[in-house]
């Protein structure tokens, strides 16, 4: 396959889910500094649409962040054993999509 | 790339040298491996950090318990740990991130900025610390 049609390449999407995670950390403290905070206002912040959208694209990178990093690592010290690092690699998708579905889940929890 | 000569290419006869107490790994290449052990151990976190979320959201009571749980010594131990895996990760992450960009790539620099990264997140955790108790 043409490598120009295999979508957006790895370290890419690892850069793009880093850069929003910072901000996701860096806003963060300030919401938790703004006022006191209780059970209340950390359900409010994930019922709320802004916030809950923000928690799920955050949830989101974080997957996709981990997918390439332990791609990475799988690649680095398996890649001369094909069918092993197949396992492994498949492990691992199975493994973030039950995180995945795990998040959704929780956040679903609270909006509904 | 055929699969014989890849197997030609990692099983080769070239001696390994495997006495890490005499590999004198440089800073920058400290760095490099903990932002890898610390994205493991991170990754590895995740479901502690999933199963703390879902409690904390799950109703008064169980955000009661978890801020419980963050108040004894032993559960604050292990979080600050893991907090400072995070910084960690962060701070090399942000040095990679500016190293794609050209800045800090010469040797001094990046040594520089390789040390700042190793102290950093422990001056970083000390201040988090400081602000949470």
């Amino acid at each position: 396959m043409n490598q120009y049609l295999s979508g957006l390449p790895a370290w890419l999407i690892q850069r793009l889910s880093a850069l929003y995670m910072l901000l996701f950390v860096l806003i963060l403290p300030l919401w938790w500094l703004g006022a006191e905070v209780g059970y209340e206002r950390w359900h409010g912040l994930f019922a709320s649409l802004p916030g809950g959208i923000a928690w799920g694209v955050f949830f989101l990178a974080l997957l996709w962040h981990a997918w390439v990093g332990i791609r990475d690592i799988i690649l680095d010290y398996l890649g001369y054993r094909p069918r092993l690092r197949l396992l492994m690699l498949s492990l691992l998708g199975g493994w973030l999509l039950a995180l995945g579905l795990w998040g959704m889940r929780i956040l679903l929890g609270v909006w509904l | 790339m055929g699969l014989g000569m890849q197997k030609s290419m990692y099983h080769n006869k070239r001696p390994v040298f495997l006495q890490l107490h005499r590999i004198h790994l440089p800073i920058t290449g400290l760095v490099s491996i903990s932002h890898r052990i610390t994205g493991a151990l991170l990754f590895l976190s995740l479901p502690l950090w999933l199963y703390l979320l879902q409690r904390s959201l799950s109703g008064p009571a169980g955000f009661l318990e978890v801020q419980d749980w963050f108040g004894q010594a032993h559960w604050r131990l292990l979080a600050a740990v893991m907090v400072w895996w995070f910084l960690h990760h962060l701070l090399a992450g942000i040095r990679v991130l500016l190293l794609d960009v050209e800045i800090g790539i010469e040797l001094t620099h990046a040594r520089a900025s390789a040390a700042a990264v190793m102290w950093g997140s422990l001056l970083l955790l000390l201040v988090l610390l400081a602000v949470a108790i």
